[in-house]
């Protein structure tokens, strides 16, 4: 390509400025809205793909904060139970709101109280900044159990919703909670995807390598910080939401524990700190994984080998399967799925 | 992968798995599929497999030496689920519609919080959860829930049943004016069920309540005993379940609560809770709508024809009999007298969940029918309606000597005219939230699909 010499300097060429949409995503877009659901059943649209594309949310809700924001945060599964709770309090209380506007306000609540919890942020990093959140993911836990107005005075403290009032539709079906989750799922992962490549991404990218250098260069490192955990607490309050209501149907704050923060963690880690695909990634291997292992190791061994050992089995090789993945590639699998796409795009040279 | 041999060995692996010619667990379309969801590891383990060792004793007795229900089989099969309503859920979905032909009559959930995860999905696959000593109590009200079995003993009838052993040991009941019951629970959907009911007879009869939280698994309890001691109560009412009731034990020793002054409810009282608190742990008392022991005639049945020809699910035959392996050979027999009580209206075939409801909603199991299936004893008679899902609601008391259990009072009848009330007005207020419509007494299409 040869560059117009007579044009001016300041004008961007307009070779560079061409951002071409692959083919990847619309067929990625098209598979997910139009075949799964004309092929798949119900148990793989409620049991398959919805609790793996909640999880890639809430994952995409953590990697903004501890992979592009630098800031290690185990209070996930709080922020998860604030949108929960939330919703249902709004859909309880406010009676006419229907659930999209219901799930949004939710993640907003769970943004201010993200950004309260990331005040710290300010002062503490890295390893003590994880010990504040889980002070946050604590106090949340005992916040929904020690005060019944949260779950409506119910006797046993689970929140549900009666319907899923999507502006007038019931999404209650299996179908309907699929796309809902989808929908939302698309839309916030499109928002996060921008986020990262703008300015604010590049700044807390900044933020993460070296926050030092970002303050000295001018960056507001305090406020992108508390931005950062008030981007993230949005993201997995409407992750949490979408987990009680369109998945499990009813929820208590056993699900929003410090086992879930973990698991989100997990996923990030597994997946790719720091990558938006490698949520995916992430989900797929933490939530389906398992559920994979379980079915093959079942149809081999179920009925010669003892019930609880199997499932000890099923443990180790999913833990043999981490650290061999992390040694592999310890910036997680979305790095070598990169790397192998790369090395493809040399094909047929030595690769 | 640098060597070849390796490479060969992962590929024959790989080819292995996919290439299984080991036979898999399935069904025959003859048969009655029946999912165990099931917790055999994690903190609720060590209660866990006595109970599917109880069941699938049971249901292998049926199936081998009674040749089925009618001649219909069971299938049985487990998945794991680690006590996790999440994972229950997920199993659900998986086994809902069956399996090679055979199909689901019923739901075991194995635990309440799964039990209330489900009670929506049970009603929109009419799939009946079936969940004795436990489940969602409103749903004892069969009008309003006719797919949710709180089957024998709902947690209402626990606390009242507690309450009325309480007052027996004061001398009446308006002994009971002005003395402290506190009850420290396990904090989830399990622990809080009661609070309704011991608010409700604490107006009643003048007793003073107080409620304390336990998280989640409770391995560490310092601080709740500790509060317990500040208020010096009369009765402890201890609402725990695995590993947080032994510690519980231990830890009010520590504090000097006495044993003899604590009484577990139905799940707070097996073998696993007591013999690792040790020497604290003697003068205990727990709710037993089902009682330890090996003495009844099923087990001699059993002993006779599974346990001694090493056919048993159990690991360890000394626990032949404990009150977690009563409790799965309680669940068992249920399930099948209610299949039976179905078969007289559908023939002799599996049924399905529709079918399954009509049947659970028609059990019937009297004196004369407990002594011919050998539990007269070990289960009370029982008889359920569409609008009653508990159908039983008593329960003696049994003491723990250090060494095994020891039934100490004949059966207490729970005070259900009290709290019927009570039940029903939050079953109605689900009704309303729901917009259910109460189904009248006895409709139930009753066809097969």
């Amino acid at each position: 390509m040869t560059l117009d010499v007579s044009r001016e300097y300041d004008v961007q060429p307009l070779w560079l400025a061409d951002r071409k949409i692959g083919w990847g995503v619309p067929l990625l877009l098209v598979l997910t809205f139009v075949v799964i659901p004309l092929l798949g059943n119900e148990y793989w649209l409620n049991a398959i793909f919805v609790p793996f594309l909640i999880l890639s949310l809430a994952g995409i809700g953590l990697n903004l904060l501890t992979g592009y924001a630098g800031q290690t945060s185990l209070g996930s599964g709080g922020f998860m139970a604030v949108g929960a709770f939330a919703t249902f309090s709004l859909v309880t209380h406010v009676k006419f709101i229907s659930l999209p506007p219901a799930l949004f306000l939710a993640g907003l609540i769970a943004g201010l109280v993200g950004l309260v919890f990331g005040i710290p942020s300010g002062r503490i990093k890295g390893f003590y900044l994880m010990v504040s959140s889980l002070a946050a993911q604590f106090f949340l836990e005992w916040v929904f159990q020690k005060f019944p107005w949260f779950y409506n005075y119910g006797s046993s403290g689970t929140i549900s919703l009666p319907r899923l009032d999507i502006f007038g539709f019931n999404g209650g079906s299996s179908i309907g909670r699929y796309y809902l989750t989808l929908v939302i799922v698309v839309a916030l992962t499109w928002v996060a995807a921008n986020l990262v490549r703008s300015h604010v991404g590049r700044n807390w990218m900044a933020i993460r390598d070296m926050d030092t250098a970002a303050a000295v260069i001018g960056i507001p490192v305090d406020r992108y910080k508390i931005l950062a955990f008030a981007v993230s607490s949005f993201y997995l309050g409407i992750a949490g939401a979408l987990w009680a209501f369109a998945y499990l149907g009813a929820a208590s704050v056993q699900s929003f524990g410090i086992a879930r923060s973990f698991q989100i963690i997990f996923i990030i880690i597994i997946g790719g700190m720091g990558s938006i695909t490698g949520n995916f990634i992430g989900a797929a291997f933490i939530s389906l994984l398992p559920l994979a292992l379980d079915y093959t190791v079942q149809s081999i061994f179920s009925g010669h080998v003892d019930a609880g050992l199997l499932q000890n089995i099923q443990k180790a090789i999913f833990g043999f399967l981490i650290i061999w993945f992390l040694i592999k590639e310890p910036d997680g699998i979305a790095r070598l799925v990169k790397t192998f796409g790369e090395r493809l795009s040399a094909w047929p040279l030595r690769f | 992968m640098r060597s070849f041999l390796l490479k060969t060995i992962l590929a024959a692996a790989l080819a292995g798995t996919t290439l299984s010619v080991l036979p898999a667990a399935h069904s025959a379309p003859g048969e009655q599929y029946v999912p165990l969801p099931t917790y055999r590891v994690g903190p609720y383990a060590s209660s866990g497999t006595l109970w599917w060792a109880g069941e699938r004793d049971y249901f292998r007795y049926i199936n081998e030496v009674e040749g089925g229900i009618d001649g219909v089989k069971l299938a049985v099969e487990e998945f794991e689920t680690e006590w996790s309503p999440d994972r229950t859920v997920e199993v659900y979905e998986r086994i809902k519609n069956g399996r090679d032909g055979s199909p689901v009559a019923f739901f075991f959930t194995h635990g309440t919080p799964a039990s209330y995860a489900l009670i929506e999905k049970g009603a929109a696959d009419k799939i009946p959860l079936i969940d004795p000593a436990g489940g969602r109590t409103e749903s004892t009200d069969g009008k309003v829930f006719p797919y949710a079995y709180p089957l024998l003993f709902n947690y209402y009838s626990q606390a009242s049943v507690g309450i009325n052993y309480i007052a027996q040991k004061e001398g009446g009941f308006d002994k009971l004016k002005g003395k402290k019951i506190v009850t420290v629970y396990h904090d989830s959907a399990y622990g809080r069920e009661t609070q309704a009911a011991v608010e409700l007879l604490a107006k009643k009869y003048g007793f003073e309540n107080f409620q304390i939280p336990v998280a989640d698994p409770g391995s560490e309890q310092s601080p709740q005993w500790r509060q317990v001691r500040e208020i010096k109560p009369d009765w402890v009412f201890l609402r725990t379940w695995g590993v947080s009731t032994p510690v519980a034990i231990k830890t009010a020793a520590r504090f000097g609560v006495p044993a003899d002054r604590i009484i577990g409810d139905v799940w707070a009282g097996s073998e696993a809770d007591v013999i690792p608190a040790g020497a604290a742990a003697k003068g205990y008392q727990a709710l037993a709508p089902y009682p330890g022991g090996a003495n009844f005639e099923i087990h001699e049945r059993l002993r006779k024809s599974i346990l001694d020809t090493g056919k048993s699910d159990l690991k360890d035959p000394k626990f032949f009999g404990a009150v977690y392996y009563n409790i799965g050979l309680i669940n068992a027999v249920l399930a099948v007298e209610a299949l039976r009580t179905g078969h007289t209206k559908f023939g002799n075939r599996p049924l399905n969940g529709e079918e399954g409801r009509w049947a659970f909603e028609h059990l019937e199991i009297d004196d004369a029918r407990l002594k011919k299936i050998g539990f007269l004893g070990l289960l009370q008679p029982i008889k359920l309606s569409p609008s009653d899902h508990e159908g039983g609601g008593a329960a003696r008391i049994q003491q723990w000597d250090g060494e095994k259990w020891n039934l100490v009072t004949d059966w207490i009848q729970a005070d259900r005219e009290t709290l019927r009330p009570l039940i029903e007005a939050k079953s109605a207020a689900y009704a309303k939230e729901h917009g259910i419509t109460p189904s009248d007494a006895g409709k139930t299409t009753g066809k097969a699909e």
